[in-house]
């Protein structure tokens, strides 16, 4: 296997670290508000146990992104330079709803008022639907092909982006993130919230299963080979699993490992498809940006294979660990009283 | 309108906001490592108060920082692709690194101390905060290297065939003199940053707190600590600042001689503090006060016997080798922006030497002037580090990369060469949105620092909770910080 093949699919690793971790982070995000609306009982606590889930390893999740942003740049910077660039507009709206989000969660807690944490909900709200619908939008506008020219430039037209194969794309990842955060809050939490959460994944099941095996079976026919009908068959399976387990309020641990599963082979569904392009051109086949045409030279990917070789292993460990330590469930009703200040000094 | 002002611009208002909060991470990161040290071999609960009380003001920046920083990453590819087609082979390794090597282990352990007060044991807790700390200089460490290559290229050769830019020895790019010198100042920067953070925040407490006891077993401990860490930066910037500007005086002649508004070429020029002129460029200025020798010894480190090119000539020099184009940066910018950077610089200096003065010998200050000079001292610092990041990125202008005089001299790429090709409104519609979603934040950003460090360390911040690793069957109190 040549290096550049090996970095197509270290890029794919780390997408999917990125959409299994951050995709139950953007599913908490997305049903937080439902949390306070069905709660009985005292809605905030509610809504803060759902936050809580996610609160020490949220930010972790989201350097997967950063590292497969920058190791994209590194491995196929011809790839890097053409995608972002051209998908200008889709990419702003992604990045002005993260920073909303990072700082929605990370100053909520900080005052303790009404109207304070009605902003911070917003922002967490807007900064986790947006990005869950827009990630799948891009990525099947990515699988479908964008209009790369001769000069490895991308002028995009609104049908690009937005077509019914990547509106479906959107709800596909949209639902599934919602449904793999409704399964790991059922995971994490005890009481009152866990129930909500398993109703809401309940709810979500069969809906979601639907969109994203629609959105699978499209890009199989239209994109697919022979092999990748396995991949797309892994992810049927572990959804209609991970569902059979909500609907018989199953195992907790199983059904997120299923979810879990359904969503990395998504990920890797969208990224064996498009192998060995990395954005096929609509203009012209010949104009692809391949792993071959648009990677850095065998001395740079030796490089970036060392380093990935030593610290993957030790992100992998530590993030792990992380987990195990706060491996405990959350329940609303054992949550301490807020600890923000309140707007004014008192 | 242009395009490129138009990226230029973008980029030069988010990466300076960013900059405001990230040498306050990188600095404050190890003092609340230190305090939290002193708390753990002590058991000294000031030690324990001063650690919260800084570490909620550390989240509250931190935010921030990170939350800009993915912007910083994305907008290589989306505002200057041809620049990231050009330099990716070279300039992505280390920006992938400082995601695999730092970034995943400064996120992924604050959330391990953010909530790991009671979970975990006392020291692992207290290792957590450490690796933060180191990590946040790691990443500075590989940001810079990489932005040292875009001033002073090595270890890379130009491809012909692909027509970009290649690495040859990462060796050679880690350890570039360029990226070693602008580490060391950035990072001592940052603790000039944190050294006055701590020092202005607790001196204006120690004089409203002047009776209490805490002001006596926190914040008077806390204002030395915060001055002797500025003071030792203070001293450290002039140094590390003396060697990258001697650098700089070789690498890039250009960027110091706009930087001394020196129109031609001269052997031994006087050092300009005041200078003004009429249409921004060297043939109009007027240099109202001077002093010999400076600049020898900034330049060469001897006070005599040494030539300095002037704008003019480096201007004829590079169009000749170059072709035509004009290869002089903005010329008023670099020339307050330095000095503006080294001016600011003796603001902290000062008030640490007096705060140290003040409570020397066990003293409780009382004075009102010197709370008011305790918060006023505040923002130089911050003033200081955008100053000298606007100095050095305007200085490299027009380049993006600039050709490195013992280099390959086809390693080369000017700012227009270097930006995607967008309409100049597609554009404005992202430094729009950029600039109004982050002066938004900056203002609640600013307005809950403030909240915060008027109120105090907090009463249920007084004790440490035992630490207690709960059994497997029992649902635990996390330490919630949401």
């Amino acid at each position: 296997m040549a290096l550049h093949d090996f970095w197509f699919i270290a890029l794919a690793a780390l997408f999917v670290g990125f959409f299994v971790l951050e995709g139950f982070d953007f599913g908490i995000g997305m049903l937080m508000k439902t949390f306070g609306r069905v709660a009985k009982g005292d809605r905030e606590q509610h809504q803060r146990a759902a936050l809580n889930t996610i609160g020490p390893v949220w930010d972790g999740n989201e350097v997967w992104l950063i590292t497969a942003g920058g190791a994209m740049f590194a491995a196929f910077p011809g790839m890097y330079a053409t995608l972002f660039s051209g998908l200008y507009l889709p990419l702003l709206l992604i990045l002005v709803s993260m920073i909303l989000r990072i700082c929605a969660i990370e100053w909520r807690g900080k005052i303790d008022d009404p109207r304070w944490r009605g902003w911070a909900d917003l922002g967490i709200s807007i900064g986790s639907w947006v990005p869950a619908v827009l990630w799948g939008v891009v990525f099947a506008a990515l699988v479908r092909g964008l209009p790369v020219n001769a000069d490895k430039q991308i002028h995009l037209s609104v049908t690009d982006v937005f077509n019914p194969y990547t509106l479906l794309g959107g709800l596909a990842t949209a639902g599934l993130f919602a449904f793999h955060g409704a399964v790991f809050a059922r995971l994490k939490t005890e009481g009152a919230v866990r129930d909500d959460a398993t109703r809401f994944a309940a709810r979500l099941a069969v809906p979601v299963t639907a969109a994203v095996a629609a959105f699978g079976v499209w890009t199989q026919l239209a994109h697919g080979n022979d092999w990748t009908w396995l991949i797309l068959g892994i992810a049927v399976v572990s959804q209609l699993s991970a569902v059979m387990l909500v609907l018989s309020k199953g195992g907790d641990g199983w059904a997120f490992a299923c979810t879990a599963w359904t969503v990395a082979a998504v990920v890797i569904l969208l990224f064996a498809v498009v192998y060995p392009n990395l954005v096929p051109s609509t203009l012209n086949p010949d104009w692809s940006l391949t792993v071959q045409n648009a990677s850095s030279t065998p001395y740079t990917l030796k490089i970036m294979s060392w380093a990935a070789l030593i610290f993957a292993p030790l992100v992998i460990a530590y993030q792990a660990w992380t987990y195990w330590v706060f491996r405990q469930r959350i329940s609303a009703d054992r949550i301490p009283a807020p600890i923000g200040l309140s707007r004014r000094p008192t | 309108m242009d395009p490129l002002d138009v990226s230029r611009w973008q980029f030069g208002i988010t990466t300076v906001y960013h900059f405001i909060f990230v040498p306050l991470t990188i600095g404050l990161a190890p003092l609340i490592a230190v305090m939290q040290t002193v708390w753990v071999i002590t058991d000294n609960p000031a030690w324990y108060r001063l650690t919260r009380f800084f570490g909620k003001l550390f989240l509250i920046n931190f935010a921030l920082g990170v939350a800009t920083g993915i912007v910083q990453e994305f907008q290589f590819g989306m505002n200057w692709s041809e620049y990231s087609r050009f330099v990716g082979d070279v300039f992505g390794a280390p920006l992938a690194m400082e995601g695999l090597a730092a970034f995943f282990f400064e996120s992924t352990f604050l959330g391990l101390w953010i909530f790991g007060w009671t979970r975990l044991p006392r020291l692992v807790h207290l290792a957590c905060i450490w690796v933060v700390a180191i990590a946040v200089n790691m990443s500075a460490f590989f940001i810079i290297a990489a932005n040292s290559w875009m001033q002073h290229p090595v270890g890379a050769r130009f491809n012909p065939e692909t027509g970009r830019a290649e690495l040859t020895s990462i060796v050679a790019l880690f350890t570039n003199n360029t990226a070693t010198a602008a580490f060391s100042h950035a990072v001592t920067g940052a603790f000039l940053t944190a050294g006055t953070f701590v020092a202005g925040v607790c001196a204006w407490w120690l004089v409203r707190a002047r009776d209490s006891e805490e002001a006596r077993t926190m914040y008077q401990p806390a204002t030395i600590l915060g001055c002797l860490v500025a003071l030792a930066a203070a001293a450290g910037l002039g140094l590390t600042g003396d060697a990258q500007g001697k650098l700089m005086f070789q690498q890039q002649p250009m960027k110091m001689a706009s930087a001394e508004s020196l129109c031609h070429t001269e052997t031994d020029p006087d050092f300009s503090v005041l200078t003004i002129g009429t249409h921004n460029n060297c043939d109009s200025v007027t240099h109202l006060i001077q002093v010999p020798y400076v600049l020898p010894f900034l330049a060469e480190g001897k006070f005599d016997g040494v030539t300095l090119q002037g704008v003019k000539d480096l201007q004829e020099q590079y169009q000749t080798k170059f072709g035509p184009g004009d290869y002089r940066p903005n010329l008023f910018v670099t020339y307050w922006a330095f000095r503006a950077m080294i001016g600011l610089l003796a603001i902290p200096g000062l008030f640490a030497v007096v705060a140290l003065w003040l409570t020397r010998r066990g003293r409780i200050p009382d004075q009102r002037w010197f709370a008011w000079f305790a918060l006023l001292v505040l923002p130089t610092p911050f003033l200081a580090n955008s100053a000298g990041w606007v100095f050095t990125e305007m200085g490299r202008q027009p380049w993006v990369v600039v050709p490195n005089p013992t280099g390959d001299q086809m390693i080369r790429l000017t700012v227009d060469h270097g930006v995607s090709g967008h309409s100049a409104g597609l554009v404005l519609t992202s430094l729009i949105t950029f600039t109004a979603l982050y002066a938004g934040l900056a203002v609640i950003w600013f307005w809950l620092l403030r909240r915060y460090v008027v109120e105090g360390p907090l009463e249920h911040d007084s004790e440490p909770a035992p630490p207690k690793p709960p059994g497997d069957d029992e649902i635990a109190p996390l330490s919630f910080a949401y």
